[in-house]
């Protein structure tokens, strides 16, 4: 009982990353009508982020945490000022393709500064240790992983939810045109809101870093699943997003733990696959949702 | 009339993209030219590998440069006698996938006129590219695929497979740990051919030393979440208890293993690690401490004597990295491959075979190395290796003790029954 106990931890530990993953390009997805194919390089650029703190500039864990999210929302935000926003009035073809190639520039400029050879990278020492309830077992690091997770996605509800900003950021998300009629400065909270997403992928991959291999490719393939998992949620829907998220976390655990190998590579896309017939809209999103 | 042109402009963007996608993609033109020595009147060495996966860090774009290390050397060796001075290396990223591995490899040996193609990772890419290798009567030196399928059912004439295989990592790495009393396994392995062979040759070893293997369990290949915790926690809750986990990823997929084996700390549970295929590139990405003990099979290491250190030297000062047992094996083919065309005076591929089957070497990589005429295994001394802890490493990549150096006949099993050239 305790193995099921603790592959059910594990797998909400694992749905962390794609929970605030997901919660990024839902946001950014919701409010700019954009699909950012980036999502997975931010990530990697956040573990980067979180190499060059330890060991060029000396500081700890702890410091990356608040420093790399900070730096990749600014950089996020002068992204969408300079480019972004230019091509958001056309077919939105054209911002998947140009963040697409954002993507390639960023993989080829990580590999070409720091090769293609994984950086290492320990968890911090006040985490390296493990929790122990009885028979359960669980590395302390990766339960710090679930607790900043769920902190985030519970945070984006709170500010979605209760202030004025969110309450603009969801009526913008659902109606823009109505809500720029009732005299709403949207434009205003499109650039903050993009570099918001991708703080979040910089935080995810801050906090990758001690558990994964810190290479340039490390976001590729991750972003097909976030894209699943969104795909499954909703597209813009955000409490979708972070839901589906953990539960993507927690079932591919347990199909890895229980099932043959086939059943958890596939299940994601065969979730996703079937999502798609019964509710296109996901299985939080509203019929009327764009796209 | 706007909407149709906004349509039309899309439509046109995205085919103009496609279009420079491709072109990137490609590369080379023909070429014209004949000899009476050569077909035409150059030698191409063709690198077919991951540039840019899971596998690009043990071969990879330095691989490449290995190849043409070992050209320049022909080249300084014969001088003016050289069979020719036109003596070039291209490569192609197959992305670890046999399809394209496959279409990269038809458009070597065809379009660009590639006479040897080398190194080609994944085994299930390997086997794809011997088949070609075949069907097209050119040479192929696998270097980094392990399947002892390429020298049992997939052999053939025009395929050699040097280096290392899949046997060869069972019956050394696994025997040793065996009796060394790592008795209760627990294998992990991904997914695909490379895999699965680990599997089965590590299980018969294990088996064959006195040991048991409690359960088998796959990972995802390529793993888009490098996740591998589930299977990882798997271990100490299987009913009859493991001492031993064999982790038979390998590359980048390897370091997340071993990362989240520490952070597991399987270690404190008493479950002891043992990989089945390690690159010094692994090693230096986790650092030592990570892996401090694990004994593994290394069939080169580059400080293991004066002639490695001296080629490591000038490999490092090329690529600034350590050369991976890879590395030094697609410089020996290549170099190998060279002198069979200039001893054979063409580059004719079944002249070359003829001169290259049953030679025995020593050079850079090959210690007590057989070119095997019945398999085309090309066989070799290697070397049981443990991972220094960081107190003991005394220079940068200085990673490895090595505890044991096996002969060519014991690390190597006899030509399997399975081979027809």
């Amino acid at each position: 009982m305790s193995g099921f106990l603790e592959q059910t931890v594990n797998g909400l530990a694992s749905g962390g990353f794609y929970a605030m993953l997901a919660l990024g390009l839902a946001v950014i997805f919701g409010m700019l009508g954009v699909v950012n194919f980036a999502h997975g390089a931010c990530y990697m650029l956040g573990a980067y982020g979180a190499y060059v703190v330890l060991h060029s500039l000396g500081l700890p864990f702890w410091w990356a945490l608040g420093l790399v999210p900070v730096v990749l929302f600014l950089a996020g935000m002068a992204l969408e000022r300079a480019v972004i926003a230019r091509l958001t009035p056309l077919d939105p073809l054209y911002n998947f393709l140009l963040t697409f190639g954002i993507t390639l520039v960023l993989q080829a400029a990580i590999t070409w500064h720091f090769g293609p050879t994984a950086s290492p990278y320990e968890p911090p020492v006040e985490l390296a240790g493990a929790v122990r309830v009885g028979s359960f077992v669980y590395p302390a690091y990766r339960l710090f992983v679930f607790g900043v997770a769920a902190a985030c996605s519970l945070l984006a509800w709170w500010a979605l939810a209760r202030t004025r900003v969110g309450v603009v950021v969801r009526a913008a998300t659902e109606r823009p045109e109505l809500t720029r009629a009732l005299g709403v400065n949207v434009a205003r909270w499109v650039t903050p809101v993009f570099g918001f997403g991708i703080a979040l992928a910089g935080l995810a991959g801050v906090l990758a870093a001690p558990v994964q291999a810190v290479t340039p490719l490390m976001g590729a393939d991750l972003i097909i699943v976030v894209f699943a998992v969104v795909v499954i949620g909703g597209l813009g829907s955000i409490i979708g997003s972070v839901l589906t998220g953990f539960a993507i976390g927690v079932l591919t655990s347990w199909a890895q733990a229980y099932a043959p190998a086939v059943v958890g590579q596939l299940l994601i896309f065969v979730l996703m696959a079937a999502v798609l017939l019964v509710r296109p809209a996901g299985l939080f999103g509203t019929q009327e949702a764009p796209l | 009339m706007r909407v149709h042109l906004g349509r039309r402009l899309r439509v046109a963007t995205t085919l103009g993209v496609a279009a420079a996608l491709l072109a990137a993609c490609s590369g080379g033109g023909p070429a014209s030219g004949s000899s009476t020595k050569l077909s035409d009147n150059k030698i191409v060495l063709g690198v077919l590998n991951d540039q840019s996966g899971p596998y690009s860090q043990l071969g990879g774009k330095n691989a490449v440069t290995a190849v043409q290390m070992a050209i320049d050397d022909f080249k300084a060796k014969y001088g003016a006698k050289a069979i020719t001075k036109n003596i070039t290396v291209i490569s192609a990223d197959h992305q670890n996938k046999p399809d394209v591995a496959k279409t990269d490899a038809q458009q070597m040996y065809g379009r660009q006129q590639v006479d040897a193609i080398f190194d080609v990772p994944t085994s299930s890419a390997a086997v794809a590219v011997a088949d070609v290798a075949k069907q097209s009567k050119r040479l192929y030196f696998n270097i980094s695929g392990a399947s002892d399928d390429l020298n049992g059912k997939s052999c053939n004439k025009y395929t050699y497979h040097y280096a290392y295989d899949t046997n060869m990592l069972a019956a050394t790495t696994g025997i040793a740990a065996t009796q060394n009393g790592d008795k209760n396994w627990y294998i992990i392995y991904p997914d695909y051919l490379f895999g699965q062979q680990m599997r089965d040759g590590f299980s018969a070893a294990v088996k064959s030393a006195g040991g048991t293997v409690v359960a088998t369990a796959a990972s995802p290949f390529p793993n888009p979440t490098e996740d591998y915790s589930s299977l990882l926690l798997k271990a100490s809750t299987l009913s009859s208890k493991p001492d031993t986990l064999g982790a038979m990823q390998a590359g980048a997929d390897l370091q997340n293993v071993v990362k989240q084996y520490n952070q597991f700390k399987l270690k404190d549970k008493g479950i002891k690690l043992v990989v089945g295929l390690m690159f010094i590139t692994d090693i230096n990405s986790l650092g030592p401490d990570a892996l401090a003990g694990t004994e593994f099979t290394d069939p080169w290491y580059w400080n293991f004597d004066q002639t490695n250190r001296a080629f490591a030297d000038r490999f490092e000062a090329k690529t600034h990295s350590r050369p991976t047992f890879a590395h030094a094996a697609n410089y020996s083919a290549a170099m190998n491959y060279l002198e069979a065309v200039q001893a054979a005076g063409t580059d004719n591929a079944d002249k070359v075979v003829a001169g290259l089957d049953g030679k025995h070497i020593n050079d850079l990589f090959l210690r007590n190395g057989t070119i095997r005429a019945a398999d085309h295994l090309v066989t070799h001394d290697t070397y049981l290796a443990q991972v220094k802890p960081s107190s003991e490493v005394s220079e940068a990549w200085d990673y490895e003790k090595i505890v044991a150096t096996i002969p060519a006949d014991k690390a190597y099993a006899p030509p399997s029954g399975d081979c027809h050239m």
